[in-house]
């Protein structure tokens, strides 16, 4: 099989913490350099948080796997400052067509929606994510990522939590904090301490084939069929990844047989089927697949053990929300992580790590299993349905939405968290505290510049002018961990902080602004609360409620 | 079963001649065909009413025919 990509390899480098004694004690240490991991200590690293990082491996991910990264996703690679990089490798694609049988049913034009900087989503082998996020590590002397060390015999104290590290160079002890598990779906630390989790298997397989086209001409377009006619009864999806590789997906059922599926000549045989024999092309990558979707009831173990990405929750390939709801979960932890270490925040908050991506996860799992059942119908009524779904969208536009192959990841709003402070001004529900912020161009200094640079990492106060909060701005405490942002002042006034101007008018219909209307934004971009006038008091609640300060103690957790 | 959105009240300008209509949808139609029409059926008029509280009312009163039993959620 051809290959368009080398996998690097990193070396081990002998730790000082090898010869330590006693044990070299670290506030977090990470498990599984995967996207789960090397987030998590990028996003430390930006909080000035020191980590270990360890990997059993001395590479990046072995094939393609997940290749679709959404925009949630590109604009939290953006604030680790690889976001740039990874949208520029990129493929992205507008037209999909959608096929039942031999019909194409219809062709729709995804529009670039304005006014955000990164795109709705781009195909990206995960290879790629993860070499662009180890370089950016190195950007930072307090990530020490250990390559070819393997984490294992971990024991949980109250205080802290003990672990061996197996090296080329021989085993060695070591303590954290914190321990972040991010060793993916079979997690061995998760096996190892007994811990379940609940959810179904799919019985059906897939088949994933990477193919290199010999010609740049083949269309950029994402290609479903449901019923394919050169794969009956299965469905099949074609879109495009970087490096002119073609990622083919095909159902094969339950009852195929997986390493007969696989026999190359088997699959080359379908893929000209489906591609027409004129067309030329190279497998790069053969594997079959099945999935679970599932989680841990509970991510946190202890207190002190932090489970991330596919160890702590699995969905379907459908819709993108393995990697995407990972590097979700692992922001949401990392800021909360940050300030209880330093003691700004009661421990009880990581609770709400939990809390807040359950209900993410809870979300991808609905959404995945609704595409499964949509790819798969679970009986023959539901069969019924779906091909007439399929077959009326032909002619009839209504029909269209309800045809399910795969819902892009969308960053869930946290409603009903503790952490936020629920509306007392008159506001719509857009923008209400639990959700993300969303991005909008603005200039700063003059120069055209994104919104979402400038939130994030600390508490921001976004304060939209007025001749009132000028006045109170000028006597504005400074307050630590809190960054002040402020939008459509007219005047040319010293005002503290930094000052955006919202000259496309994107953030007022957004954010519903007016003078006076303050947010009060989470580090990982949440919105916590939002008033009409700026009152410093309930700010100072507000932030305290963010912080978890007002959270009773998890004491009991086991 | 009280709906509150959907209405059950008499709302057929001709009743005889939408009852006649839908049989003759149907005159004729083998088992499969019957299903289908069936289910294009449902899908058109639902898209038309759009308002899934009404379309739950419908259902909860054309689901209730189901045996105590068959399905947890409906008791």
């Amino acid at each position: 099989m051809v290959s368009t990509y080398t996998n690097p390899e990193y070396p081990f480098v002998r730790s000082p913490d090898q010869d330590a004694s006693p044990a070299a004690h670290h506030p977090v240490i990470i498990i599984g350099a995967g996207p789960s991991g090397l987030s998590a200590a990028l996003d430390l690293a930006l909080q000035g948080v020191a980590t270990v990082l360890l990997d059993e491996s001395n590479t990046v991910s072995y094939g393609s796997r997940a290749i679709c990264f959404a925009k949630r996703t590109l604009e939290i690679m953006d604030r680790y400052g690889c976001g740039d990089r990874m949208v520029e490798k990129g493929v992205t694609w507008k037209i999909g067509k959608v096929f039942f049988r031999d019909q194409q049913i219809y062709e729709f034009n995804l529009l670039p929606e304005d006014g955000h900087k990164m795109p709705a989503f781009i195909n990206l082998q995960q290879y790629y994510f993860e070499e662009y996020m180890v370089e950016r590590c190195a950007d930072f002397a307090h990530i020490d990522l250990r390559w070819l060390s393997k984490a294992g015999d971990v024991q949980v104290y109250p205080d802290r939590v003990a672990l061996t590290v197996t090296t080329p160079a021989g085993d060695y002890p070591l303590s954290c904090d914190y321990l972040l598990v991010a060793d993916g779906a079979g997690s061995p630390i998760r096996e190892s301490l007994g811990l379940e989790m609940t959810g179904q298997v799919f019985y059906d397989r897939f088949l994933i084939a990477d193919i290199v086209m010999k010609s740049q001409d083949f269309p950029t377009e994402r290609r479903y069929w449901f019923d394919a006619p050169f794969h009956r009864n299965h469905s099949v999806l074609l879109h495009k990844q970087p490096d002119n590789v073609w990622r083919i997906d095909m159902q094969l059922g339950w009852d195929a047989d997986p390493e007969q599926e696989s026999q190359p000549e088997k699959v080359i045989a379908r893929i000209k089927a489906m591609l027409g024999e004129d067309v030329e092309f190279e497998p790069e990558w053969l594997s079959v697949y099945t999935f679970r979707c599932r989680r841990m009831r509970d991510f946190i173990y202890r207190d002190r053990v932090l489970f991330m990405g596919d160890a702590a929750h699995q969905v379907s390939p459908f819709g993108a929300r393995g990697a995407n709801g990972a590097v979700q979960s692992v922001e949401n932890l990392c800021w909360k992580l940050k300030r209880v270490l330093s003691g700004e925040a009661p421990p009880a908050l990581l609770v709400t790590y939990n809390l807040e991506r359950s209900h993410g996860a809870d979300e991808n799992l609905l959404n995945s299993t609704r595409t499964a059942d949509f790819i798969t119908p679970k009986n023959h009524i539901s069969h019924v349905f779906r091909d007439e779904v399929l077959r009326l969208a032909a002619d009839h536009p209504f029909a269209r939405p309800l045809i399910n192959s795969g819902r892009l990841s969308c960053p869930c709003t946290l409603d009903g968290s503790p952490l936020n402070t629920p509306d007392a001004d008159d506001f719509r529900p857009q923008m209400r505290p639990g959700a993300v912020c969303r991005d909008a161009p603005v200039l700063t200094d003059g120069r055209p510049d994104w919104l979402l640079r400038h939130l994030g990492n600390r508490f921001t106060l976004m304060v939209c002018g007025g001749e009132a909060e000028r006045r109170a701005l000028a006597s504005f405490p400074a307050i630590a961990d809190l960054q002040l942002l402020t939008i459509g002042f007219d005047c040319h006034c010293a005002l503290p902080g930094t000052r955006i101007d919202d000259v496309r008018r994107f953030m007022q219909s957004a954010y519903q602004l007016r003078p006076g209307t303050c947010y009060l934004i989470r580090p990982d971009q949440h919105v916590c609360a939002r008033w009409r006038r700026l009152d410093l008091a309930s700010v100072s609640t507000a932030m305290a409620r963010a912080l978890g300060r007002s959270l009773h103690s998890h004491g009991a957790a086991a | 079963m009280n709906p509150k959105t959907l209405n059950t009240e008499p709302n057929f300008a001709s009743p005889d001649d939408f009852y006649a209509a839908l049989n003759d949808l149907f005159a004729g139609a083998n088992d499969e065909e019957v299903e289908r029409i069936s289910a294009r059926l449902i899908l058109l008029l639902a898209n038309h009413i759009g308002d899934l509280v009404v379309l739950t009312e419908a259902m909860a009163i054309a689901g209730s025919i189901k045996k105590a039993g068959d399905d947890p959620a409906s008791s």
